[in-house]
């Protein structure tokens, strides 16, 4: 039992900071330039990104186990994945107005861009490709999507003093940015050797 | 609007270059630009789908209700992006292995989406091929250079052949993540000097 929450473990901290989803595999940086300007705005987007990723795993991770394996309709995993996720999205973004005004006043706005953030989709992709099980999975995404805000936040705190700083005139903005990712990137790298799924 | 077919050909090349200018659709040229090859690859792929779903996406422009055109142009997208997932497996599969989990993700590529929401959706379908074109050669010349540069200094090849001499000692950061952010950083920095005039967009 003990080995078996230790490899839940595992897999979470792995997902988390050694995989690291904006910093070492480059998913979902549209997002991570766009937003981090802000440091409100990238909270309510990690928030919101870990809520709709756990979401969309749960469903698209049944939808391929339950209905296409069954029925041998592996080359629609793309188109079934996007239209499930988005739709669901949909959906979610009713209910949350419907039952929980507050929680919608603080993500409400997010909930739509995530349809296209690749995070949600990949995390979805990734645990299929991994194989795991259905509870492995979740504490997967779960990872993913901690990764997420953790790199999002740090990225955002950054930028806010970056902006400050006297830099040359063609690195202002996005070029500055990015080597600042590049640097955060590196300090990521030193968990590479860690442990690994 | 009318600026002739050339025009909107040669615009996503520099001046509105998908990835440089736009900066949209980041993800696959980072993290497949490991090298030359792979984003030479990664390019066609990408071509493929943003000129497929920006030709079918002008001929239905029409015939779709507004309301539901973003789930119709998701199905067309996706459509394509299957065809080519499935067509590098069948027949270049290490390329299909090494790029992995991003040719799938083509499907929420911003610039497909944009594309075919800011132009293909308002234009016909000659301007709208030509669009599709320019973009992709654009996205395919960028992520084509990032890889021969992380190539080459993360390994002192392009396309596989040696270029520096062997007594050059590979940098291996380069083709590790962080070099990829730094060499866009780099690139961008090198547009926005040389390209960009007045510097505001």
């Amino acid at each position: 039992m003990i080995s078996q929450n230790l490899n839940f473990f595992l897999i979470f901290l792995s997902a988390m900071i050694v995989n690291n989803i904006l910093l070492m595999r480059f998913i979902a940086l549209c997002s991570f330039f766009g937003i981090s300007n802000n440091m409100q705005a990238s909270v309510g987007m990690g928030f919101a990104v870990i809520f709709v990723m756990i979401m969309a795993t749960t469903i698209s991770w049944l939808v391929y186990h339950y209905l296409l394996v069954p029925f041998d309709l592996l080359y629609l995993r793309t188109a079934s994945f996007i239209l499930t996720i988005a739709t669901f999205v949909q959906l979610e973004e009713m209910v949350i107005r419907k039952l929980f005004p507050p929680l919608y006043r603080s993500l409400g706005i997010y909930l739509p861009l995530i349809v296209v953030n690749c995070a949600v989709l990949a995390a979805a992709f990734l645990v299929i490709d991994y194989n795991l099980g259905f509870l492995k999975s979740l504490v997967y995404t779960l990872g993913v999507g901690a990764g997420y805000f953790f790199a999002i936040v740090m990225f955002a705190g950054i930028r806010e003093r970056v902006n400050l700083a006297p830099i040359p005139k063609s690195f202002q903005g996005y070029p500055i940015a990015f080597i600042t990712a590049s640097l955060m990137s590196l300090a990521f790298l030193g968990f590479k050797g860690l442990f690994g799924l | 609007m009318k600026k002739g077919l050339l025009h909107e050909l040669t615009k996503g090349i520099i001046e509105e270059n998908p990835i440089l200018i736009i900066m949209l659709g980041l993800c696959p040229p980072l993290a497949v630009s490991t090298s030359a090859a792979n984003g030479l690859g990664m390019g066609a792929a990408f071509c493929f789908v943003v000129i497929g779903s920006n030709l079918v996406i002008s001929l239905i422009r029409g015939i779709v209700p507004s309301q539901i055109r973003i789930p119709v142009y998701i199905t067309v997208i996706s459509t394509f992006v299957t065809i080519v997932d499935y067509a590098l497996k069948a027949y270049l599969p290490l390329l299909s292995r090494s790029l992995g989990v991003f040719v799938p993700l083509i499907v929420v590529n911003c610039i497909v989406m944009g594309r075919a929401e800011a132009f293909a959706s308002r234009n016909g379908v000659a301007a709208s091929l030509m669009d599709g074109i320019g973009m992709g050669i654009g996205f395919t010349l960028i992520i084509t250079l990032l890889g021969a540069v992380r190539e080459l200094l993360g390994n002192g090849t392009v396309f596989g052949f040696p270029v520096l001499p062997s007594a050059y000692q590979p940098f291996l950061l380069f083709i590790l993540p962080p070099g990829a952010f730094l060499v866009i950083g780099f690139m961008m920095a090198a547009q926005k000097k040389f390209f960009q005039k007045g510097g505001a967009r």
